[in-house]
């Protein structure tokens, strides 16, 4: 197969990952009825931090740990304010993305155009790797990837058929009605959105250790943002992240390809913001369709007492 | 022993009570901004005092701080109405891009004498900056976009039309190279304070728009029916108050006050149009805190505005002399506006302590 295809899907995988792992985060969070919109704050913090610890440890694993616990507490702070606070989520997120995106901004200055000597090692999968064409796109891949499709597949099931992914989607759906089951709302939105916000850490490390190897000032380029549009238009199903996350990884790679044609590079930056605007169109379409699937209780804080 | 933590509803609060809250929680914001200054290695007492110091400190400062008020004032203002309704719009930055474009086209292209030339501008920027805010409305009316993504998209899309505009057709020939249109005549340009960068009719502007819109807000029939929209979406339905037109009229509003905005940067301060980040340095996105700041009163945001304006001065001040990135603004945005509305949990509820 022609080798420009095979390395335009190769970085389209690498693209779509942190995406993927965002979005699954942001699926887990606004499925308990928490709507978090600082994404792009985490992943800026998750990308700055995995750098950080990665260059300065020399593990990449241990960067990868770091931005997960650093974006987590930064979403330990939308998740206070949002849930045990219950202030409108809106201005929480906003708030949370803003001050991610400064943190980021302050404490990478020093470390913007630094090389990284130590990077996540490919991880060739026995027999599957050797598969032409296929084998080198799909299995022949970083760490994280791999996780990040284990952990679609296994969301996928858990919300759907175990008792943990009823609780989340009960206090999602209907919070009243699940306390009186006997579940604690406000513990499961704050383990949900903590565990989104590891993910969106996750998805930073990504963009900082695997796709582009250094950080720079506006690493995450909105895409904190588009992962929130994605979760609207997978319609909160892990399954549709998938394609999702890689369509837009796609999109990400397409500026690139289509660089030779002599189009204007602004023109094709403007391509994933554009696209995601078309896509919240096109699901604006079937709106019944999205009312069906939305968490009836998202952004909606519960007051205990009340029904 | 037990400690037990119980919520209660606060019944009314008295004014000092809510005045005292405000100024605790800006309190609380700078003492967290300044415990990520110490963790990014920066002394914050020495940051916030060369911040201050730097914007509200001597007469050139206050020159500056008034200079960067009129923005944040303008936008600020029109950001707390569509908030009233509950409309997120986060889009300032284009709408303000979008004012600044078109009042270039209109500076450069039209032979008009100096009062008219600058009124067509005005009216040009304010016209540009309501049609990409009502963009915003439409998409969420007509196919229930969310507001705060779309709005972000278009502030995206804007920068780069722009860096296409400024690097391709609209390049001006005698600037040597450089990224920006030819420099605007007199006749488009704003008078300034002698001395001073403070543009005179955009801050008159900007004054009577912040007056206006609180009127518009408190006492018109629009302003009632988007308040009904803010505070009870259902109970505006039943009214049959329509969604789409007062969010229109919302964001027309909205958008051209931030599009007014971007006329008054480029023909009094820069008087060309180059690179989006120099054009506005993120005046859309602290506007954000302007308005809460202010209560989603359009006329407290001069306070406000003049407040943020000070630190947008003081934040470059530092940046040069402490060597800080950009960014640092948006810490100092986004602590700012978490406490604020942690703040406002304790005006509407109260904490029962009881040790058993």
């Amino acid at each position: 197969m022609n080798p420009l295809v095979v390395s335009v899907l190769d970085r389209t995988i690498a693209a779509g990952t942190p995406l993927l792992l965002a979005t699954l985060g942001e699926i887990l969070a606004e499925r308990s009825g928490v709507q978090n919109l600082g994404m792009e704050g985490m992943m800026a913090v998750g990308a700055v931090s995995g750098f950080m610890a990665a260059l300065h440890t020399g593990n990449p694993w241990i960067g990868v740990a770091a931005a997960m616990a650093a974006a987590a507490a930064l979403a330990l702070l939308h998740a206070f304010t949002a849930v045990i606070l219950k202030v409108n989520q809106v201005v929480s997120g906003l708030a949370v993305a803003m001050l991610g995106t400064g943190i980021a901004g302050l404490i990478g200055k020093p470390y913007m155009g630094v090389p990284l000597p130590n990077q996540l090692p490919a991880l060739r999968t026995p027999l599957l790797a050797d598969i032409p064409v296929l084998g080198d796109i799909l299995f022949d891949k970083d760490p994280l990837f791999y996780f990040s499709v284990v952990l679609g597949l296994a969301l996928a099931f858990l919300l759907a058929r175990t008792r943990w992914g009823m609780r989340v989607r009960s206090v999602g759906e209907n919070p009243a009605a699940a306390a009186v089951q006997g579940v604690r709302v406000s513990r499961v939105r704050i383990l949900c959105t903590l565990a989104g916000g590891a993910l969106a850490g996750m998805g930073g490390a990504h963009l900082s250790l695997v796709y582009s190897k250094s950080w720079a000032e506006g690493l995450t380029g909105g895409r904190g943002w588009i992962v929130v549009a994605l979760t609207i238009f997978t319609l909160w199903r892990p399954l549709r992240a998938f394609l999702g996350a890689f369509l837009f990884g796609g999109i990400f790679v397409l500026q690139y390809v289509l660089q030779p044609l002599g189009i204007p590079t602004n023109l094709l930056s403007m391509l994933p913001y554009a696209a995601t605007l078309l896509v919240l169109v096109l699901g604006g379409l079937s709106r019944e369709n999205r009312g069906r699937h939305e968490p009836a209780a998202l952004g909606e804080p519960y007051m205990r007492g009340e029904r | 022993m037990r400690i037990e933590v119980q919520v209660l509803p606060r019944q009314g609060t008295p004014r000092f009570f809510s005045t005292g809250l405000l100024l605790a929680s800006i309190a609380a914001g700078l003492a967290a901004v300044g415990v990520v200054f110490a963790m990014a290695g920066v002394n914050p007492f020495y940051a916030l005092y060369k911040i201050f110091a730097g914007s509200f400190g001597s007469l050139y400062g206050l020159g500056e701080t008034v200079t960067k008020a009129i923005p944040l004032i303008l936008i600020g203002a029109g950001l707390a109405l569509a908030y009233r309704g509950r409309f997120w719009n986060v889009g300032a930055e284009g709408q303000l891009l979008a004012g600044a474009s078109a009042a270039t086209w209109i500076g450069l292209n039209l032979a008009l004498p100096h009062p008219l030339l600058i009124a067509a501008m005005f009216v040009g920027g304010f016209l540009a900056g309501a049609a990409w805010g009502c963009l915003i409305a439409l998409l969420k009316g007509r196919f229930g976009v969310n507001e705060v993504i779309s709005s972000l998209m278009l502030n995206y899309i804007a920068y780069e039309l722009i860096t296409l505009l400024i690097t391709g057709p609209w390049k001006g020939k005698t600037q040597h190279g450089f990224p920006y249109t030819d420099d605007f005549a007199p006749a488009a340009q704003l008078w300034l304070i002698p001395g001073t960068r403070i543009h005179l009719l955009t801050l008159v502007l900007a004054l009577l728009t912040a007056f206006a819109l609180f009127v518009l807000m408190r006492r018109s029939r629009f302003g009632y029916e988007l308040r009904v929209m803010g505070e009870n979406p259902e109970a505006a339905r039943y009214a049959g108050i329509r969604f789409l037109g007062v969010s229109a009229v919302l964001m027309a509003v909205s958008g051209g006050v931030a599009g007014v905005a971007g006329v008054g940067e480029v023909a009094a301060i820069h008087h060309h149009l180059s690179a989006p980040t120099s054009i506005s340095s993120g005046y859309g996105f602290t506007a954000i805190i302007v308005a809460w700041l202010a209560k989603l009163n359009p006329a407290a945001c001069v306070a406000s505005g003049f407040f943020f304006a000070g630190i947008l001065v003081g934040g470059d001040a530092i940046q040069v002399s402490l060597g800080l990135p950009a960014a640092t603004v948006q810490v100092f945005n986004g602590m700012l506006l978490l406490f604020l509305i942690a703040g406002n949990f304790f005006l509407a509820n109260r904490l029962v302590v009881r040790v058993r």
